[in-house]
Protein backbone atom coordinates (compact mmCIF):
# COMPACT_ATOMS: atom_id res chain seq x y z
CA UNK A 1 0.00 0.00 0.00
CA UNK A 2 1.30 3.26 -0.18
CA UNK A 3 3.47 5.49 2.42
CA UNK A 4 0.38 8.44 2.24
CA UNK A 5 -1.94 6.13 3.13
CA UNK A 6 -0.16 5.12 6.31
CA UNK A 7 0.68 8.77 7.16
CA UNK A 8 -3.29 10.21 6.97
CA UNK A 9 -3.76 6.94 9.47
CA UNK A 10 -1.33 8.60 12.02
CA UNK A 11 -2.66 11.80 11.59
CA UNK A 12 -5.73 11.08 12.06
CA UNK A 13 -4.83 8.58 15.17
CA UNK A 14 -3.22 11.53 16.36
CA UNK A 15 -6.26 13.84 16.52
CA UNK A 16 -7.98 11.28 18.13
CA UNK A 17 -5.37 11.17 21.16
CA UNK A 18 -5.63 15.34 21.24
CA UNK A 19 -9.54 14.84 21.63
CA UNK A 20 -9.37 12.29 24.30
CA UNK A 21 -6.58 14.38 26.20
CA UNK A 22 -8.35 17.17 25.99
CA UNK A 23 -11.77 15.21 27.59
CA UNK A 24 -9.20 13.82 30.65
CA UNK A 25 -8.51 17.50 30.98
CA UNK A 26 -11.21 17.61 32.69
CA UNK A 27 -10.68 15.47 35.51
CA UNK A 28 -7.19 17.65 36.07
CA UNK A 29 -9.59 20.81 36.75
CA UNK A 30 -12.14 19.07 39.14
CA UNK A 31 -10.11 16.14 40.63
CA UNK A 32 -11.59 16.82 44.44
CA UNK A 33 -7.89 15.31 45.86
CA UNK A 34 -4.22 15.92 45.06
CA UNK A 35 -3.80 12.53 43.61
CA UNK A 36 -6.56 12.43 41.07
CA UNK A 37 -4.81 15.21 39.66
CA UNK A 38 -1.34 14.23 39.58
CA UNK A 39 -3.21 11.05 37.87
CA UNK A 40 -4.98 12.96 35.16
CA UNK A 41 -1.87 15.04 34.88
CA UNK A 42 -0.03 11.61 34.32
CA UNK A 43 -1.93 9.93 31.76
CA UNK A 44 -2.19 13.11 29.82
CA UNK A 45 1.99 12.94 30.02
CA UNK A 46 1.56 9.62 28.30
CA UNK A 47 -0.69 10.81 25.66
CA UNK A 48 2.01 13.80 24.58
CA UNK A 49 4.42 11.12 24.16
CA UNK A 50 2.23 9.24 21.98
CA UNK A 51 1.36 11.84 20.06
CA UNK A 52 4.52 13.01 19.51
CA UNK A 53 5.68 9.69 17.94
CA UNK A 54 2.43 9.47 15.91
CA UNK A 55 3.43 12.98 14.53
CA UNK A 56 7.21 11.88 13.90
CA UNK A 57 6.35 9.11 11.80
CA UNK A 58 3.58 11.12 10.06
CA UNK A 59 5.61 14.29 9.58
CA UNK A 60 8.90 12.72 8.80
CA UNK A 61 10.48 14.05 11.85
CA UNK A 62 12.63 11.42 13.36
CA UNK A 63 14.37 13.84 16.53
CA UNK A 64 10.51 14.36 17.47
CA UNK A 65 11.31 11.20 19.16
CA UNK A 66 14.22 12.23 21.16
CA UNK A 67 11.40 14.94 22.43
CA UNK A 68 9.32 11.98 23.36
CA UNK A 69 11.54 10.23 25.58
CA UNK A 70 12.97 13.01 27.25
CA UNK A 71 9.10 13.90 28.32
CA UNK A 72 8.25 10.46 29.46
CA UNK A 73 11.36 10.64 31.73
CA UNK A 74 10.42 13.95 33.11
CA UNK A 75 6.95 12.78 33.52
CA UNK A 76 7.95 9.57 35.12
CA UNK A 77 9.83 11.89 37.53
CA UNK A 78 7.14 14.56 38.29
CA UNK A 79 4.63 12.04 39.30
CA UNK A 80 7.29 9.78 41.57
CA UNK A 81 8.52 13.57 42.65
CA UNK A 82 4.74 14.63 43.92
CA UNK A 83 3.76 11.71 45.37
CA UNK A 84 6.09 12.06 47.74
CA UNK A 85 6.17 15.45 48.52
CA UNK A 86 2.59 15.32 49.33
CA UNK A 87 3.13 12.40 51.81
CA UNK A 88 6.07 13.57 53.70
CA UNK A 89 5.03 17.48 53.45
CA UNK A 90 1.48 17.80 53.18
CA UNK A 91 0.89 18.46 49.47
CA UNK A 92 2.90 20.99 46.74
CA UNK A 93 -0.20 23.11 45.73
CA UNK B 1 1.78 -9.43 -0.13
CA UNK B 2 4.35 -9.26 2.95
CA UNK B 3 3.31 -5.04 2.68
CA UNK B 4 -0.20 -6.20 3.12
CA UNK B 5 0.32 -7.69 6.34
CA UNK B 6 2.51 -5.14 7.71
CA UNK B 7 0.00 -2.45 6.52
CA UNK B 8 -3.51 -4.16 8.14
CA UNK B 9 -1.32 -5.23 11.19
CA UNK B 10 -0.51 -1.24 11.62
CA UNK B 11 -4.07 -0.47 11.20
CA UNK B 12 -4.87 -2.80 13.81
CA UNK B 13 -2.42 -1.85 16.46
CA UNK B 14 -3.28 1.72 15.86
CA UNK B 15 -7.07 0.42 16.08
CA UNK B 16 -6.18 -1.13 19.69
CA UNK B 17 -4.55 2.00 21.14
CA UNK B 18 -7.13 4.15 20.62
CA UNK B 19 -9.85 1.96 21.60
CA UNK B 20 -7.83 1.29 25.15
CA UNK B 21 -7.44 4.99 25.01
CA UNK B 22 -10.93 5.70 25.11
CA UNK B 23 -11.37 3.08 27.50
CA UNK B 24 -8.77 5.08 29.97
CA UNK B 25 -10.75 8.13 29.49
CA UNK B 26 -13.84 6.73 29.78
CA UNK B 27 -12.70 5.16 33.28
CA UNK B 28 -10.77 8.61 34.00
CA UNK B 29 -14.20 9.98 33.87
CA UNK B 30 -16.41 8.52 35.13
CA UNK B 31 -15.09 6.04 37.89
CA UNK B 32 -15.72 7.37 41.61
CA UNK B 33 -12.38 7.13 43.54
CA UNK B 34 -9.24 7.77 42.74
CA UNK B 35 -8.08 4.02 43.40
CA UNK B 36 -10.55 3.23 40.82
CA UNK B 37 -8.90 5.61 38.54
CA UNK B 38 -5.28 4.61 39.41
CA UNK B 39 -6.36 0.74 37.92
CA UNK B 40 -8.43 1.77 35.07
CA UNK B 41 -5.72 4.49 33.84
CA UNK B 42 -2.51 2.31 34.78
CA UNK B 43 -4.37 -1.21 32.80
CA UNK B 44 -5.75 0.53 29.98
CA UNK B 45 -3.54 3.54 29.30
CA UNK B 46 -0.48 0.94 29.29
CA UNK B 47 -1.95 -1.11 27.03
CA UNK B 48 -2.85 1.92 24.56
CA UNK B 49 0.47 3.70 24.71
CA UNK B 50 2.21 0.47 24.02
CA UNK B 51 -0.25 -0.66 20.83
CA UNK B 52 0.49 3.07 19.54
CA UNK B 53 4.46 2.81 19.97
CA UNK B 54 4.33 -0.64 18.42
CA UNK B 55 2.15 0.68 15.14
CA UNK B 56 4.41 3.02 14.82
CA UNK B 57 7.62 1.07 15.08
CA UNK B 58 6.67 -1.18 12.95
CA UNK B 59 5.81 1.30 10.22
CA UNK B 60 9.25 2.84 11.05
CA UNK B 61 11.20 -0.30 9.29
CA UNK B 62 14.70 -0.64 10.08
CA UNK B 63 15.79 2.38 10.62
CA UNK B 64 18.04 4.35 14.01
CA UNK B 65 14.46 5.98 14.95
CA UNK B 66 12.90 2.20 15.61
CA UNK B 67 15.32 2.06 18.00
CA UNK B 68 13.80 4.89 19.59
CA UNK B 69 10.30 3.74 20.12
CA UNK B 70 11.35 0.54 21.06
CA UNK B 71 13.26 2.06 24.29
CA UNK B 72 10.05 4.38 24.24
CA UNK B 73 7.68 1.33 24.21
CA UNK B 74 9.24 0.02 27.13
CA UNK B 75 9.90 2.77 29.22
CA UNK B 76 6.45 3.65 28.97
CA UNK B 77 5.38 -0.06 29.72
CA UNK B 78 7.63 0.22 32.82
CA UNK B 79 7.09 3.26 34.62
CA UNK B 80 3.72 4.06 34.00
CA UNK B 81 1.95 1.65 36.09
CA UNK B 82 4.87 2.25 38.45
CA UNK B 83 4.19 5.69 38.80
CA UNK B 84 -0.07 4.77 39.14
CA UNK B 85 1.42 2.60 41.92
CA UNK B 86 2.91 5.27 43.77
CA UNK B 87 0.09 7.83 43.57
CA UNK B 88 -2.31 5.17 44.76
CA UNK B 89 0.01 4.41 47.97
CA UNK B 90 0.31 8.52 48.25
CA UNK B 91 -3.42 8.61 48.19
CA UNK B 92 -3.62 5.73 50.63
CA UNK B 93 -0.87 7.20 53.22
CA UNK B 94 -2.35 10.50 52.72
CA UNK B 95 -5.64 9.08 54.71
CA UNK B 96 -8.06 8.82 51.30
CA UNK B 97 -10.71 6.03 52.18
CA UNK B 98 -11.74 3.51 49.13
CA UNK B 99 -15.15 3.67 48.03
CA UNK B 100 -17.44 0.99 48.62
CA UNK B 101 -20.48 -0.36 48.14
CA UNK B 102 -22.21 1.58 50.83
CA UNK B 103 -21.09 5.13 49.32
CA UNK B 104 -23.42 3.53 46.18
CA UNK B 105 -26.33 3.34 48.03
CA UNK B 106 -25.73 6.37 50.27
CA UNK B 107 -25.70 8.14 47.17
CA UNK B 108 -28.83 6.58 45.90
CA UNK B 109 -30.39 7.40 48.82
CA UNK B 110 -30.35 10.92 48.30
CA UNK B 111 -29.69 11.00 45.07
CA UNK B 112 -34.01 10.92 45.15
CA UNK B 113 -34.23 7.69 42.92
CA UNK B 114 -35.72 5.39 46.16
CA UNK B 115 -38.66 8.13 45.97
Amino acid sequence: MMPTDLSEIFLAAAAAFVVLAIVMFYRAVAGPTTQDRLLAVNVLGTNTVVILALLSVALEQPWYLDIALIYALLNFLMAIAISKFTVERGGVL
Amino acid sequence: MIETIRFWAIITLVGAGVFFTLVSAIGVIRLPDVYTRAHTASQTDTLGASFTLAAVALALGWQHATVYTVLLLFFVFVTNPTAAHAIARSASDVGIDPWTADDARDQDDTGGDSR
